[in-house]
């Protein structure tokens, strides 16, 4: 019998990681109790408690089996196990949560609907056919719908529902899958659809409406979970036209929606990597080469070689995906370059011009939030936008943060980061804060995340550039609340984001491309090879400075870059210092390729700025290289979006051409690209088709930044190399140089969940400020 | 250092380092010109310092706008030009051709704004201790009595008017030192405003809220500087902002917004809803009737957000426009 009482075993589990709210306690519940075990589980404010005690044998299959089948929306990052004397108990019980402190990640990010939820939507006979807000525990809206903490349903935009008995008995019974599931709702007592600006016809729903009007070529509005959508069927080559112009959007892609992967697979070839993330429950964009006879008319990406799909996210994308019968666009509703719309108000205002009716429904979104976008690179996942789905998921900082902070970001593409200790909080993407109402929805979204996850900081973190409105804001704090301010350089802030992503606290060399970020000599920086770690940085390299013709203006008219180049060129005497030609040299010659579309004095006017660094800031921006490129190939003079010139070079590269211009790169680090520049126009001279031209380019940069990489990573002792900042959103570049550095010994290091570009800015502002504020 | 912009640098400096060390209330409004009582005479003071490049350039000189920006100042405070003290400080060396060129600049600008020059100094410096010829002028104004000129006066639904086309006088400047061809020229706005002021408290009486002298950071710096001061926001609408078309594409060529370029002679005025339309056409038929003809109501104020300019495009999004701190640095990444 003794044997017997020494058989048992109790321990308390101490779980780590996004626990809270995603149905957790109720599956430690039944585990517990189909193992025969007591004890009890409960919530506390860094995570759940489990104390569970029984036979050794199966308190040990409770331990292994705890994080392996957690549900689907829970992410367990460490359980700490403690041996406890037994003390008989038999019965397993959910304890209330005594929380007291700071509190955790009680909110998690939006979740597509699962397929228990799925299959009720499509079932006749369940009480929630057809009902666009069916969700549960593993699925469905949360943190768009929060409006404060602790997350429970009067604080959320579901406040106005009451739910019926039946939903009532769900939420109450801890064996349901849609135990304490805050939205839940049924067509009895829940959200409803609504068509605006069209008629259902009997017994046609408004989803089936909306459907019905997609398939007839008409533009929908969507009220979505983060926000609204405009609508069209992307095999109707007219809707997408008239979208295009009535969104003013010129050529930038739009995005889709397949049904399912069937669909999507008509749509982009489909490797086990983009099967993975379009199946997610972020439910990103997912970019991949497009099928030959993709069922899309031309307009909707035209100029590049990926199409962007998501498959459906919430219930009324699944019926509205069917009903309409083919893929849809669905692109963010807006206007030119304003934020989306997600108030209802706003929205029929903006959106009443673009759309010919409009899908609404009655669940206020609280926070808008942008569509995902990711692409796999060499099987794993590159995230270029982080938002629905992801937000507001905590990071690691690899060096914890001493006093709680903020991190500002940068301006175009802005994210924001608070952090408490180990722990950081990537806001939802902002996008460019000189827009109005992003800048309110910035201003918002900091104070929305001090509150949901009690942080108040103690340190501001910001970029180094004086004018981003980040930046001001940062001050505004740092003088409104008496805190500390630490500027950040914003390479540093992109190599500390892929450091500290992958919890590396060690040495890296990394080559940072992007399109500008000041440095702190005051010119432009772009294109950097940096030693460094969370701490600190030194420069051991750059692109060969030129001089940024009209600054901002230059990179969205790539024809000034060209000239800047071929101006640096000019009789060989160029000076690595400051960027200029040689002062006196006539201006460089319009290439063939630019006549007619660039006027002989402007070109005169932009050469003589090159020359004298008149209105021209110094630069070593490799985003502003590839555009020069674009150029004088003659692929892209005038960009209508942001990095277009860039995007098309990439498209345009042929995969077949394995030759590479010269780059040098000199004693002191330098990629002189002016033998590049030299060399691709005189192939463009010859008549080489751009396709050449740009493969020879692109190898041409990889081979230098590997060579460049290799001397720096042996002098500083290290064969880490991180690759990040804009440019490495090319995914050819990336390819040609993460080969190249691993044929030579290196390890490549580059971002994943969070973005190569300013996105990322944010978060690595943090993982600096927390590893210098030790 | 990038204090001379007239941007953000230049504010912190102007209020961080000079204000504190010569503690006065007058100094405390930073308006253009300081106010004093002298035996119940209301008066306005005020002094700057010229220094350009190229001392000559399309539509004026540095000798013109030695004098143009000194009673500017007074009269954007509110102040009838009387007077101007002038000092010299020459370049060892410099041409008496051009010195005397300058001379009579300042003499014929003196004249057109009806003040005196009433005492003067002249100092020479040795050869490259300075860029050809520098000045400095003080001038002394009478405060008028239907001026209640202050920031704090701004209220919502308060009207935001131009004296006149913007970026002329930084665009000719600009476009000299480049040695640009645009193929059409474009002259400095230097020109006394006290003829358009006065027309101004006529029109408008107290319902004048605030005045401020365009120079240096431009129109946008103005605005900034008064949303900042006075709490509210600005809206401006793009499309009613005069700008000629040689201005619009120098600055498409530079790179810079034409609201960031500095005038000589254009002002900004905030006056109370009622009042705006008689006091935008007074401002046009100012002076010889032509001269400002081209004035504008650009905006209104607002409450929200507080101490931000914002510009409503041709699309009618809203973008912030600030105030840059120094010279503008590039932001696309
Ligand atoms: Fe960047
Ligand atoms: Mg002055
Ligand atoms: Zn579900
Ligand atoms: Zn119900």
């Amino acid at each position: 019998m003794t044997a017997t009482v020494a058989a048992r075993r109790r321990v308390r589990a101490r779980v780590d990681g996004t626990v809270q709210g995603v149905g957790f306690r109720p599956y430690v519940h039944r585990l517990a109790r189909e193992l025969g075990l007591g004890g009890s589980v409960g919530n506390d404010e860094r995570g759940v408690v489990v104390e569970v005690e029984g036979e050794q044998a199966a308190v040990a299959a409770f331990l292994a089996r705890l994080p392996a089948e957690a549900p689907p929306l829970a992410q367990v990052e460490e359980v700490r196990v403690h041996e406890l004397p037994a003390r008989g108990e038999r019965l397993f019980a959910i304890v209330k949560s005594a929380r007291k402190g700071a509190a955790a990640a009680l909110v998690v990010p939006d979740a597509a609907t699962c397929d228990a939820c799925l299959a009720e939507l499509r079932d006749p006979a369940d009480r929630r056919y057809r009902y666009p807000f069916v969700n549960c525990t593993n699925c469905g809206p949360r943190f768009t719908i929060v409006r404060d903490v602790p997350y429970d349903r009067p604080r959320t935009t579901m406040a106005g529902f009451a739910m019926c008995p039946a939903c009532q008995a769900e939420y109450d019974d801890p064996a349901d899958r849609r135990f304490h599931a805050q939205p839940n709702a049924c067509p009895q007592c829940g959200p409803q659809a609504r068509l605006i600006g069209a008629d259902a016809r009997p017994r046609e729903d408004a989803v089936a409406a909306a459907g019905r009007l997609l398939a007839g070529g008409e533009i929908v509005a969507v009220k979505g979970i983060g926000g609204y959508h405009l609508a069209c069927r992307a095999d109707d080559a007219r809707a997408v036209a008239e979208l295009r112009a009535r969104k003013r959007r010129e050529d930038r892609p739009f995005a889709l929606l397949a049904a399912d992967l069937g669909a999507a697979a008509t749509l982009i070839s489909i490797g086990d990597a983009e099967r993975a993330l379009l199946t997610a429950p972020a439910r990103p964009i997912v970019l991949a080469p497009r099928r030959a006879h993709a069922p899309v008319a031309a307009a909707v990406a035209p100029g590049v070689r990926e199409l962007g799909v998501m498959l459906p996210y919430s219930p009324l994308h699944h019926l509205l995906a069917a009903d309409a019968g083919g893929p849809l666009v669905l692109t963010s509703g807006n206007v030119s370059d304003e934020p989306i719309a997600f108030a209802d108000d706003d929205a029929l205002a903006r959106l009443a011009p673009i759309a010919d009716a409009f899908l609404v429904h009655d669940r206020p979104i609280r926070t808008r939030t942008d569509d995902s976008v990711v692409r796999a690179v060499g099987g794993q996942p590159l995230t270029l936008r982080r938002s629905r789905g992801h937000v507001p998921a905590s990071s690691r900082l690899p060096r914890p943060a001493a006093r709680p902070l903020l991190a500002c970001g940068a301006e175009l593409k802005s994210t924001f980061c608070l952090a408490r200790g180990g722990r950081a909080w990537v806001g939802h993407h902002i996008g460019d804060l000189r827009n109005a109402a992003t800048l309110a929805a910035y201003r918002d979204g900091v104070t929305h995340f001090e509150r949901l996850f009690a942080v108040r900081p103690e340190l501001i973190a910001h970029d180094l550039h004086p004018d981003y409105l980040s930046t001001a804001y940062a001050h505004e704090r740092a003088e409104r609340d008496g805190i500390e301010l630490l500027a950040v350089q914003h390479h540093h802030a992109h190599l500390a984001a892929c450091l500290a992503e992958h919890g590396e606290r060690g040495t890296a060399v990394g080559a940072i491309y992007d399109g500008a970020g000041l440095g702190p000599d005051g010119t432009v920086w772009g294109g950097e090879l940096l030693v460094g770690d969370l701490r600190g940085y030194a420069r051991a390299g750059s692109l060969w400075p030129v001089r940024l013709p009209g600054g901002d203006r230059a990179a969205y008219e790539p024809w000034r870059m060209a000239c800047a180049w071929l101006v640096a060129l000019g009789d060989g005497a160029g000076d690595a210092a400051t960027g200029a030609g040689a002062a006196d040299a006539d201006p460089p010659p319009l290439p063939p390729q630019l006549a007619g579309r660039v006027e002989p004095r402007a070109w005169a006017a932009v050469a003589r700025m090159a020359a004298s660094g008149f209105a021209a800031p110094v630069t070593t921006s490799m985003g502003r290289l590839f555009d020069a490129v674009a150029a004088l190939c003659g692929l892209r003079t005038h960009c209508t979006y942001e990095g277009q010139a860039a995007i098309e070079l990439e498209a345009a590269a042929d995969a077949a051409e394995h030759d590479a211009y010269p780059l040098p790169v000199t004693v002191d680090g330098r990629l002189d690209a002016r033998a590049t520049i030299a060399a691709v126009a005189a192939d463009v001279r010859a008549g080489v088709a751009t396709g050449i031209v740009s493969a020879r380019f692109h190898r041409a940069v990889a081979h230098a930044t590997a060579r460049g990489c290799a001397r720096a990573a042996s002098v500083a002792g290290s064969e880490l190399v991180v690759l990040s900042g804009g440019v490495f959103q090319n995914r050819l570049l990336l390819e040609l140089t993460r080969a190249q550095l691993s044929a030579l010994g290196l390890r490549p290091l580059v971002p994943r969940r969070l973005p190569p570009g300013d996105g990322g800015i944010a978060y690595g502002q943090a993982a600096v400020a927390a590893a210098t504020d030790a | 250092m990038a204090h001379g912009a007239g941007g953000k640098a230049t504010a912190a400096l102007i209020e961080g380092l000079l204000v504190p060390a010569f503690a006065s209330p007058a100094l405390d409004e930073l308006a253009d010109a300081g106010a004093l009582a002298v035996d119940g005479a209301q008066l306005a003071l005020t002094t700057d310092s010229f220094v350009v490049k190229p001392i000559r350039f399309p539509g004026g000189s540095i000798g013109e706008l030695a004098v143009n920006g000194t009673v500017n100042d007074l009269a954007v405070a509110g102040a009838r030009p009387l007077a101007l003290t002038l000092s010299l400080i020459l370049e060892e060396g410099l041409d008496t051709g051009v010195l005397r060129a300058e001379v009579d600049a300042i003499a014929s600008a003196a004249r057109a704004a009806g003040v005196e020059i009433v005492a003067g100094d002249t100092k020479v410096v040795e050869r490259g201790h300075a860029d050809q010829l520098y000045i400095c002028t003080t001038g002394v104004g009478r405060r008028d009595p239907r001026a209640r000129l202050s920031p704090a006066a701004l209220r919502p639904g308060d009207r935001v008017l131009v004296s006149g086309p913007i970026g002329e006088h930084g665009t000719a400047i600009m476009l000299a030192r480049g040695e640009f061809d645009l193929g059409a020229t474009v002259e400095s706005d230097t020109r006394p405003l006290w003829p358009a002021v006065d027309a101004l408290l006529d029109a408008a009486g107290p319902g004048l809220r605030c005045l401020r002298d365009a120079t240096r950071g431009g129109v946008a710096s103005v605005l900034n500087e008064l949303a900042r001061a006075s709490g509210v926001a600005l809206l401006v609408h793009e499309r009613a902002v005069p700008v000629n078309p040689v201005v619009t594409g120098a600055a498409e060529l530079l790179g810079i917004d034409p609201m960031h370029v500095a005038n000589e002679g254009v002002f900004v005025a905030v006056v109370a809803a009622e009042q705006a339309g008689a006091a935008l056409a007074a401002l046009r038929g100012a002076g010889d009737g032509e001269t400002f003809a081209r004035a504008a109501e650009i905006g209104e104020v607002k409450t929200e957000p507080p101490a931000l300019v914002l510009v409503e495009t041709a699309f009618g999004g809203k973008r912030v426009m600030d105030q840059l701190v120094g010279d503008p640095l590039p932001r696309i990444c």
